[in-house]
């Protein structure tokens, strides 16, 4: 297809109009019918643009995102705390390598998404740049990342380009266990000893606004919002999703023991939903700019993961080109 | 498939210059019984390593007794501009469902 | 390689019964059994404390791999070993009275019983597949065997360990190739790692009265009589990765005996550090 033509373009060629007409009538027809769209068909470039930023977006956010909780591998409490932690972070290098699959498949490649990822001008969730100073956090981030993350990832299941849908189905599967074991970890520790309570509330403490700011801008300030939705590759806007993840929470959190730290929540009789408190997003934008805590050690250990596997992904080139050529003469002497 | 789709970011700091592994698509078979499936790709350097990275990625929660992988590059697909061509006259061939013979109704064995 | 292997399945563990145990014969009872307990944990232990280590160096891995994929693959291993520590060591608490974590987490380094070759800082990618080809060699010929110990707790663990090391072998053997016949750096570094890892190898085919005395009961496998089938299977595949094996002698070793590597203190002091700050409590 014709994506490379930028828009507004002087078109020439008559004929070629009225096909770029009929496939953008197929695009439409596709969406309205709530259909899929698969990697061949004619779409939008726009559309394409935006499911190959979002796609990677996500696949970088799962990547850096096994650093905040490998953070506590080696250091985990029990030996089935360690194993559950390592198959949870082991899961996140999976969703990573799903979605950059499923982003692979409009002709972006690994390596430039991963090179785009160190360069810096891709972006991640911005929640990753928070640090993991206490095993609590293993516990908040399960209850409340990765709880944030299925309802913002549950609605993706229906996304209207067919391989982010059956990514995100495979994900969400694999995904529910993350979430309890989360809440298990602050179970354990709320009803643990004093200083293991107090761990426990404290990490509740600093993930829960960073957890509702997960969810974007509020709807007014949004600004790529609308056109996800009419694509249907959004299908409810960040304030639905945020209340929705907010009213999980409330009774979550005292089934735990632990109190949200939000003096503005409470019941609203009318809505029939919590309300909350207003958010710090002054805050969520300084982190966005490179201000967290560890934007820049999250950046750095993943460049240096990249840089010291460079001689290891080399070597396995240079083998199996050897091996291609050994293969290419052994069938030529056979042949001969 | 189209160029020029990456969010305009500089390819920045190439480390070493560097060939990057070709992507595989990989067939998982669920069960004894059934067909293999497509499950999703992957990459690496040659086929052995591809058929153990999709071990290690694709079946962590014993999803299969068997796999499949195939280089990308190699597959052959059929493209979306004839699929009117393809599929549509495939369309109107009721009579290839026995549904469309009535006469029989009621006649056992049939 | 597993075909390969298969062929050399030597000796059921009885097939050790000769000279060098007449030292201990005296003491042996012609039943396996509760006399015998002590000795059968602190052998659940040697075996439980190299997994465990080697699984930690694995879990320090998370996030550092060469390739994503490998990240994935590199996990999995760390998970089978972890699984095998816990079968181990459990077993081993459930003869003597501790859980597994009280063994992980509390005793010190000088009551450890891992093979100094496990306690290796983890180094480069080329370190990791050296010791990971070493490791699963040594562990499936070890497995193997062990799938018949007249201890059915231990042969049940062997049973279900030797196909998880037959995957690391084979995973070991694959990388050892391609960096061994890869690149002139890759050559340089998979000879390196093998060469730094090599003087540490003995200690692993290393006997001793205990294990002797388990051995004629059927229950342990004679260590030393497991080095032959090791070179058998590790030899081709340094020859095919183009590497030379080492001709060194071998370091003292004597980690089944309470004299620690030094990188163990290290190891543990990270492992252990928060189960020591809240000692007794639940996780």
């Amino acid at each position: 297809m014709e994506s490379t033509t930028p828009a507004g373009a002087p078109a020439a060629d008559p004929a070629r109009d009225a096909a770029r007409d009929t496939e953008s009538a197929e695009f439409d027809a596709v969406i309205a019918a709530d259909g899929r769209i698969e990697p061949r068909d004619a779409m939008p470039d726009a559309y394409r643009k935006t499911l190959v930023r979002q796609m990677s977006q996500h696949a970088n956010s799962e990547i850096i995102g096994m650093q905040p909780e490998g953070n506590w591998i080696t250091r985990a409490p029990s030996l089935m705390r360690k194993a559950i932690l390592m198959a949870k972070v082991q899961d996140e290098a999976g969703h990573g390598l799903y979605l950059y699959s499923a982003a692979e498949t409009l002709g972006t490649s690994r390596a430039e998404m991963t090179d785009a990822l160190l360069a810096g001008t891709a972006r991640y969730s911005s929640i990753f740049n928070y640090p993991t100073p206490t095993w609590a956090d293993m516990g908040a981030i399960g209850w409340l990342v990765d709880g944030a993350a299925i309802v913002n990832q549950v609605p993706l299941c229906r996304c209207s380009y067919g391989p982010y849908a059956r990514a995100m189905v495979r994900i969400c599967k694999e995904e529910s266990f993350h979430q309890r074991q989360g809440f298990e970890i602050l179970l354990t520790l709320s009803r643990g000893t004093t200083a293991q309570h107090e761990m426990a509330q404290d990490a509740v403490n600093r993930w829960y606004a960073p957890s509702l700011m997960m969810f974007g801008p509020p709807d007014a300030d949004s600004s790529h919002s609308a056109q996800s939705m009419a694509w249907k590759i959004k299908r409810f806007s960040n304030d639905e999703l945020r209340q929705r993840f907010v009213d999980m929470l409330v009774p979550q959190a005292e089934a735990l023991g632990l109190t949200l730290p939000d003096d503005g929540l409470r019941w609203n009789e009318q809505r029939g939903h919590y309300d909350y408190g207003d958010l710090d997003w002054a805050e969520f934008k300084a982190v966005l700019r490179g201000e967290g805590q560890c934007n820049a050690q999250r950046l750095a250990h993943r460049r240096r993961a990249h840089e010291d596997g460079a001689w290891v992904r080399d070597a396995a080139s240079a083998y199996a080109a050897k091996q291609a050529t050994k293969d290419a003469a052994r069938q030529e002497v056979s042949a001969a | 498939m189209s160029g020029s789709i990456g969010d305009g970011g500089a390819p920045a700091r190439s480390v070493v210059p560097e060939k990057a592994w070709p992507l595989w698509e990989v067939f998982i078979r669920p069960s004894r019984g059934l067909s293999h499936t497509h499950a999703g790709s992957l990459h690496a350097a040659d086929a052995t390593m591809a058929i153990a990275n999709a071990r290690d990625l694709y079946t962590r929660r014993a999803e299969g007794v068997s796999i499949w992988v195939v280089r990308s590059a190699d597959l052959v697909a059929s493209s979306p501009d004839e699929k009117d061509a393809l599929f549509d006259p495939a369309g109107d061939k009721i009579y290839r469902y026995p549904t469309f013979f009535t006469a029989s109704e009621g006649v056992p064995g049939l | 390689m597993t075909s390969q292997a298969a062929t050399q399945q030597a000796a059921t563990p009885q097939a050790a019964n000769g000279p060098a145990t007449d030292n201990t014969s005296s003491a042996v009872d012609a039943t396996p059994t509760a006399a015998d307990s002590r000795d059968i944990a602190e052998y659940a232990l040697r075996l439980g404390d190299d997994a465990l280590v080697l699984a930690q160096r694995m879990g320090e891995w998370v996030s550092h791999a060469p390739e994503l994929e490998e990240d994935v693959a590199l996990t999995n291993i760390g998970l089978d070993l972890l699984g095998q520590a816990r079968a181990l060591l459990g077993y081993a608490g459930s003869l003597t009275g501790r859980t597994e974590d009280e063994l992980a987490y509390f005793r010190s380094d000088l009551e450890f019983r891992c093979a100094h070759l496990m306690c290796l800082p983890r180094g480069d990618f080329a370190a990791t597949i050296g010791r990971m080809l070493v490791v699963a060699a040594y562990q499936w010929e070890l497995y193997e065997r062990l799938s018949e110990s007249a201890d059915e707790a231990l042969a049940g663990i062997a049973r279900k360990a030797v196909k998880e090391v037959a995957y690391h072998l084979e995973h070991a053997r694959m990388w050892t190739l391609r960096l061994g016949d890869g690149t002139d750096e890759s050559h340089r570094r998979m000879q390196v790692a093998i060469d730094d890892l090599w003087p540490l190898v003995d200690e692993l085919f290393r006997t001793d009265e205990l294990e002797q005395q388990l051995a004629s009961a059927g229950i342990a496998v004679d260590s030393s009589a497991l080095r032959g089938p090791f070179d058998a299977l590790i030899d081709p595949i340094l020859a095919d990765a183009t590497l030379t094996r080492p001709d060194v002698p071998p370091a003292a070793g004597g980690g089944r005996h309470g004299r620690p590597s030094e990188h163990l203190g290290h190891l543990l002091a990270e492992m252990q550090v928060l189960a020591r700050q809240f000692p007794g409590a639940s996780w």
